[in-house]
This record gives structure tokens, sequence and C-alpha cells, in this order.
């Protein structure tokens, strides 16, 4: 009896010592890569930092000084305009050409495809090209429509150079909403139409509460992505006109950067993340008031 | 009658499709059509899709590339990165998924959450802090923060996608695997990696996108222009405001664009798949 239960607790002992064998890359990687850095620049972001000197300890002043920064607001306010703006639209145009392409025809993988894409290439260095060209004084846009704007040049419509193409990106989204579309049993649409219910009626009581989750879970996921905006401001604006396209994030590049103040970087970053907490935080709790749980 | 409507309704539902569907991608055929036209005639002609007298001209400048460095080095630089650090994701998550997905050990709900937090982690957040960290391990210049981060499964997204698809794997296999005296070790390799094949095609894919196009860790940490990659090249060409050669520019953008039309064109289901477990991706 002795001899077994040992040898079972060498067993379970064994089995442990291979579970932390085959995680160990990820262990190692979340100490390396992910909580290292981390300590790193909350130790940074109370220094006068520039990467080049050494770094010097001045406790509080980077946090205190963002509150006093117009530049921090201005772009903060920027990045929640873009979020606010771009991510519900992409949503829309999403669950739009979903409920187009739900219907099963022979060339609907081949339109599936053609609508996605954008997804697949649009963080692409060669996408900014295109669509710094595509919306130049001299450019395609405004040869189609015969206009002579600036897009790229104005401040007030440089951001909507940068909205639309995120909103051009919704395949991803859209396949999302296709594959919950599935999922949607067919004899609740057709116990609607025995109780006499039509084809838009059912798709505001059935389709749409029952694609509410995924809704959330995209609204979520994108409002993250739409707050870290970055290598496509970058690319196409760098920023300007005017400052009327500095996103928070390539403030953040730009202060450590290029004016070489990293603490005051790093201080940046964490304001960010407090930010996309609550945020986050915030759309978690209006969850209870529209999104369909069973 | 009826049947004649019907018809009518389905050639006009595809005629909206196709006509919706050419304006998404308009502007990439545009590009296309661009790069086959004389450089200097591409402003004159913008309206045109199909190029009057298309010459490789463009092809053969933009190839030519930046200071004494070709199109090709950058290309062999980005190939180099793309696919040693796939190789890393892939096999550095297939471990922690399967440790995750089918080992018994007593940190493995937490390792989970940990996982979960790390999908949840964009990037950007992690720029100015992993740059201060690689600034201190001498990483600035080298290919390390390209690399090595991926071969400890940093990418929780991936981890999370080999471990959905592990444990749709019968439990009754490792079982039986255990009483034929098979161990945890060589059921990895003999019968859970075996059949997690479409999950790593799924990945592969994925992770090749996601490396191809990286803008972001390239723009931090490679300076010197022989070390380019195709992404930051690009970005020469968008910034050179003394040689205004949009012809080699759109060239450079289309060849920079096959590898992932290729893969998307033949691969398309897998990734289709991917999105639809998760959709963390884009």
């Amino acid at each position: 009896m002795e001899t077994k239960h040992r040898k079972k607790m060498n067993m379970w002992q064994k089995e442990a010592l291979t579970g932390y064998f085959f995680s160990l890359p990820f262990i190692i990687g979340l100490l390396f890569f992910l909580v290292v850095p981390m300590f790193v620049s909350l130790y940074y972001s109370f220094c006068d930092f520039n990467i080049l000197s050494d770094a010097k300890w001045i406790g509080l002043k980077n946090y205190t000084a963002i509150f006093r920064d117009n530049d921090f607001y201005t772009s903060l306010f920027l990045t929640l305009k873009f979020a606010v703006l771009s991510v519900p639209l992409r949503l829309l145009a999403a669950l739009a050409v979903a409920l187009i392409l739900f219907r099963n025809t022979k060339m609907t993988p081949v339109y599936r495809a053609v609508f996605y894409f954008p997804s697949i290439v649009g963080s692409s260095v060669a996408i900014a090209i295109l669509w710094k060209r595509l919306f130049a004084a001299d450019g395609l846009i405004n040869s189609l429509f015969g206009t002579r704007v600036g897009w790229i040049g104005n401040p007030k419509t440089a951001i909507w150079v940068i909205i639309i193409l995120s909103v051009w990106q919704f395949g991803s989204s859209m396949l999302l909403f296709l594959a919950a579309m599935k999922q949607i049993p067919e004899s609740l649409y057709e116990a609607a139409h025995v109780d006499g219910a039509g084809g838009i009626r059912s798709f505001f009581t059935i389709t749409i509460p029952l694609l509410t989750p995924t809704i959330f879970f995209n609204l979520v996921m994108q409002s993250i992505n739409a707050f870290l905006i970055f290598a496509q401001a970058q690319l196409i604006t760098n920023g300007g006109p005017l400052k009327a396209t500095r996103f928070y994030v390539l403030y953040m590049y730009q202060t450590s950067f290029e004016f070489s103040k990293a603490g005051y970087g790093a201080a940046l970053g964490w304001m960010i993340v407090l930010v996309i907490m609550l945020y986050t935080l915030f759309l978690f709790r209006t969850k209870k008031y529209w999104v369909y749980e069973e | 009658m009826r049947q004649k409507k019907g018809k009518l309704n389905k050639s006009l539902y595809h005629l909206c499709v196709c006509v919706m569907g050419l304006i998404m991608i308009y502007p990439l055929l545009w590009t296309v059509a661009s790069s086959f036209k004389k450089s200097s005639t591409i402003y004159q002609t913008v309206t045109q899709l199909i190029p009057k007298d298309p010459t490789i001209e463009n092809y053969i400048n933009g190839w030519a590339g930046f200071s004494h460095t070709t199109f090709g080095v950058f290309i062999r630089n980005t190939v180099f990165v793309t696919v040693i650090a796939t190789a890393g994701a892939i096999l550095s998550s297939l471990m922690v998924a399967y440790a995750l997905s089918r080992i018994r050990f007593k940190l493995r709900n937490p390792l989970f959450a940990m996982v979960i937090l790390t999908m949840m982690l964009p990037e950007q957040i992690m720029m100015i802090p992993q740059y201060l960290w690689y600034n201190k391990l001498g990483w600035i210049n080298t290919y390390f923060p390209l690399i090595v981060p991926h071969f400890f499964a940093v990418s929780g997204f991936f981890t999370y996608v080999f471990m959905n698809f592990m444990n749709g794997i019968p439990k009754e296999l490792d079982e039986a695997a255990r009483l034929d005296g098979c161990s945890k070790f060589s059921m990895f390799f003999h019968i859970i990696v075996p059949l997690t094949k479409p999950a790593i095609a799924t990945v592969t894919i994925l992770s090749f996108i996601n490396r191809w196009n990286d803008y972001m860790s390239p723009l931090l940490y490679i300076k010197r222009t022989p070390n380019y990659t195709v992404s930051i090249a690009l970005k020469l060409y968008l910034d050179s405001t003394s040689s205004s050669d949009y012809g080699a520019m759109f060239a450079m953008a289309v060849v920079s664009l096959i590898p992932l039309f290729a893969i998307f064109i033949t691969m398309n289901r897998y990734l289709v798949d991917g999105v639809a477990t998760s959709g963390i991706k884009g």
C-alpha cells in the first residue's frame, strides 16, 4: 500500500514536471518580455531619461507634467474622436455586408474573400502608400469626383482619410458576424414566420438580439485597437496637418524617440493603459442594458 | 412568371454585390495598374485603369533600391525574420497549448489566465517598455527584438487557437496512449502535434502575415539601410521628397503585397477558420 502510494505521488509529480517543462517558454517569455519591461518602463516613468545618457530620478514630476500638457489632452481627445467615429462605422459596414453575404450562392466564398482581403493587407506600408496617393490632391479620389480637395493637407478632412482606411478593413468583423449568424437556429425564423413576422421584424427581434454578444466582443476589441492607432497615421499624415491627426500613440512615439523624452513617454504609456482600462470597464458596465445573454 | 422574377432578383443581387466588391478592391487594382504606367504619366492618366503602353521600367527602377542596397536585400531580410519568428511562434505556442490543454499541474489555471491577458495586450502598449528594456540589453540595431520574443509564446492568441483545437481532440486517445506506455513527451510529438495540423496551418498564415506587415518593430530597432525589412524600405519611398518616382514606389508596394496575396488565395480556408475561432486579428 505504502509503495503504491509513493509510486502514484511520483507519477503526479512527474506529470506536473512535464507540465512546467512544456509551459516553460511562456513562463520565461512572460517574465522576460512582458513583466520585466513593464517594471523597467515604470521605473523610467519616474525619471528624466533621454535614452542616451543616464536616467535621473525625478519622482512624480512626469505624471504631474502630463496633467498640465495641452498636447496630452488634444491627442487623447483626438484619439477618442477617432475611436467613436471609426469603430461604429466599421461594425455597421461589417454587419451590413455580413447580412448581404449570408445568402448561400456558388459565388459566396469568392465574395467573402474579396471583402476580407483589405483586412489582410490593411496594416501594411504598401496600403499606407496607396492611401496617401489615393487622397492626394492629384490622386484618384479627386480625379474620379472632379474635386480638388487636399484631403490630407486639410486639418478638417485628414482624420477622415484615416477613418475611411479603418472602415475599409471591416472584413474580419464581417467574418465574425457571419460565423455568429450561422449559429442562430433556423427554427427560430420558422417559428417567427408562422407567427406572421416578416423579414424585417425577425431581423430586429431575432438576428440583432442574438448577435449582440458578437457585437459587444467586436466593440471591445476594435475600440482597444482604435485607441492605439499608430502606424497608418504615422505613415500617411505623420500627425499633421497642424497636429490634426496626432493620435495618442503617435504623440507618445514622437515624445520618446523624436524629442528624446523617453521617461515622459513611458509615463504617457501608463496613462493610456489606464484610459483603456477605464473605457473597457465602462463598456462592460453597459453590457447588461443591451447585450442578450441566455 | 414567378420563376422569372426570382431569376431577375438573383442577377440583381449578384450585380449589386459585384459592384460593391469592385469598389472595395478598386484601390488595389489601381495600384497594380499604376505600377505598369510610365512614372511621368501616372497622374495624367489617373482614372485610366488599363495602362495604354504598359512598361516594367518601374519594377526595374524600384528593384534598384536605395544607397547600393537592392530591394532584393530588403525582401531577403524580411523573409529571414518572418520565417524564423513564425517557426519560433508555432513551436513555443504548441508546447504551451499542450501543457494547458493536456497536463495537470498547479499553475495551469493562472498561466491560462495570463495567456488570455497577453491576448488582450496590444503591441503598442509594450512599445516603450520593450524598447527601454531591449536598449538596456543592447539589442538595438539587431534582429533580436524582431525574432527572440516569438520563441517564447508571447502571442497569447496563437496559444489560444492551439488550445481550442487540442481541447477538441478526444481525451480517450491520451488514456489509450498512456496504457500503451506512451509518455507525455512522445504523446506530444506522435499524437497531438500531427492531429493539430489544421490549426498549425491557421497560425502559420496569421503569423506570416503579421510578421510580413510588421512596421513598428523594424521602425524602432533596425537603423541601418542594409538591414531594413520591406516595410521600412517602403517608408523610404514615402519619405523621400527629393525623388518623386511614384512609379517605382507603386511597383515595390505591389511586390510587397504579392506574398500576402499568394497566401490569401491558396490558404483562404484556414484563414477564415482562424478568424472564426476568435477574430482578434485585424
